[in-house]
């Protein structure tokens, strides 16, 4: 199966994020097999949520969950079952550099026009 | 008569078909076409000579004809019920050679990722073989409720992946006290609220846990705690009312219930077991034993409580601790614990300056124990103690 980890990142997002290194451990993680691909997310002040209210989009300026935590990056990965999953999750997590890390199966099936 | 082999049969069916099917929900319904069928012919054409394998078999063969019917299931599904179709039938005629999977679905089904009540709610209903109604009316939760409950739970172990699977070593042990835990949550719901009796579903689930881990010395522990504190039931109340172990009529104790206890504990500690429920059926069994030895349930509860951190432990030694050293050092040590929103530890404070002769103090303490404790037999007993304590002239 596939699965995402999205990385929640401690305190405030700062404009030189993606300026910084990766932390070496997290680095290691991204080198190996059982990874299949990763995203490091620009700092969440460059996001925009859009939501549905009734039938108009509505567009907010900044991420979704507003708290101290914010959406860093994902990573991808391949496993046999949430248990193997969850055991890289909290590999990384041992790191203490992530806030939090959420673990999401994800849709195997082709996208139409994919 | 037939229901009864059916409960005992339930779990075990169901494990194998979720390891051959690969989802609960696929086996659920495969499971109960096949008892619904049993209950049919059964009864006219007397019963197989072997129930499992023919309630097996029979599922697996509806599973697969549904399969083969289901035009809009996917691929890979088809190929399975293909795979299925090519396996030999003989495997089925046998039990012994069909796998016992039920601790493979309670590991799934006490799985961490899932919520604390849709574990439970999905033990009962898979290995405990109660109908959804039945961990509803347990529960006392709208049939609806516990129907989605169930749902959302089936789905998340099929759509997040939760192994079907016993955990490898390293993770064993915490994924085991999930498992205890819920049992034990079971047993502490109480002696069911109407027709489903909590207490019996977790030590039989206990039972199936021993049967399978018989070297676990938490698993054997648990079930010997379950199965002493279950020995007293019938003692515990009289006329509605409260009786304490002390004032209990010991001819009401079910001695079956203490003598199994006692060698399933006898076992745990033969394993050098020394886990939080090891300790707990040690203590429990302590607690059975006249006199009471107050000095060695100190010790267990002091044990105990280094291992859990947790203060109502405390409160519990605080009070054998009472016993051997009076009621100011059992005072001195409530009087450090942060529980001011427990009842016990309000109504033992209470009893505690009761015997100190502070009775203005104990009236207080029972009146904050009495807020917080609902109507019935408990409050009854905490109302009669404050009405003791009242000055002879006001009594009634």
């Amino acid at each position: 199966m596939k699965y995402a980890l999205l990385n929640y990142s401690k305190g405030a997002a700062s404009g030189e994020r993606g300026a910084r290194d990766m932390h070496p451990g997290i680095a290691a993680v991204l080198d190996r097999p059982d990874v299949s691909g990763w995203v490091r997310l620009q700092p969440a002040e460059s996001a925009t949520t859009v939501t549905l209210e009734g039938r108009t989009t509505l567009l907010t300026d900044g991420p979704f969950v507003d708290s101290k935590e914010f959406l860093g990056g994902f990573i991808m990965i391949e496993a046999d079952n949430l248990d193997e999953a969850l055991a890289v999750a909290a590999e990384l997590q041992a790191l203490d550099v992530t806030a939090a890390i959420e673990v999401r199966p994800v849709f195997e099936q082709e996208l139409g026009g994919a | 008569m037939l229901e009864d082999v059916f409960r005992d049969q339930w779990g075990r069916v169901l494990a194998t078909l979720v390891g051959i099917l690969g989802d609960i929900e696929l086996a659920e319904d495969a499971a109960q076409e096949a008892f619904a069928l049993a209950s049919e012919r059964w009864p006219r054409d007397g019963e197989p000579d072997n129930p499992t394998a023919w309630l097996i078999t029979t599922a697996r063969n509806r599973a697969i004809d549904r399969l083969r019917r289901d035009r809009t299931l996917a691929r890979k599904t088809e190929q399975m019920g293909r795979e299925l179709r090519d396996r030999p039938e003989d495997t089925m005629d046998d039990t012994t050679k069909l796998p016992d999977e039920r601790l493979e679905l309670l590991f799934a089904c006490c799985h961490p990722a899932l919520a604390l009540e849709a574990q439970v709610a999905l033990t009962l209903r898979t290995l405990g073989g109660l109908s959804t109604d039945d961990v509803a009316a347990a529960f006392l939760v709208p049939f609806e409720t516990m129907s989605k409950r169930l749902s959302r739970a089936k789905r998340k172990i099929r759509a997040a992946g939760i192994p079907f699977a016993v955990p490898p070593a390293h993770v064993l042990p915490e994924r085991l006290d999930a498992v205890l835990a819920v049992i034990y949550l079971v047993f502490n719901q109480g002696w069911g609220a109407g027709r489903v009796d909590l207490a019996t579903e977790a030590i039989r689930l206990g039972q199936v846990l021993a049967t399978l881990m018989p070297d676990e010395s938490e698993v054997l522990a648990l079930l010997a705690l379950m199965l002493l504190n279950d020995s007293r039931r019938h003692a515990r109340m009289r006329d509605d009312e409260i009786v304490l172990l002390d004032d209990q009529d010991r001819s009401l104790w079910n001695e079956q219930q203490i003598a199994d206890g006692r060698s399933l504990l006898e076992r745990a500690t033969a394993l050098r077991g020394s886990g939080p429920y090891v300790l707990q059926a040690a203590i429990a069994d302590l607690h059975i034993r006249q006199p009471r030895d107050w000095e060695q349930i100190a010790l267990l509860y002091g044990e105990l409580g280094r291992i859990t951190r947790s203060p109502v432990v405390e409160l519990n030694r605080a009070i054998a601790v009472g016993e051997i050293a009076g009621p100011d050092a059992a005072l001195e040590l409530l009087e450090a614990l942060d529980l001011g929103d427990y009842r016990y530890f309000h109504s033992t404070r209470a009893d505690v300056l009761r015997r100190l002769g502070r009775d203005d103090e104990a009236r207080l303490a029972y009146g904050r124990a009495l807020e917080l404790t609902a109507a019935g037999p408990e409050q009854r007993f905490l109302a009669m103690r404050v009405a003791e304590l009242l000055p002879p002239g006001d009594r009634e």
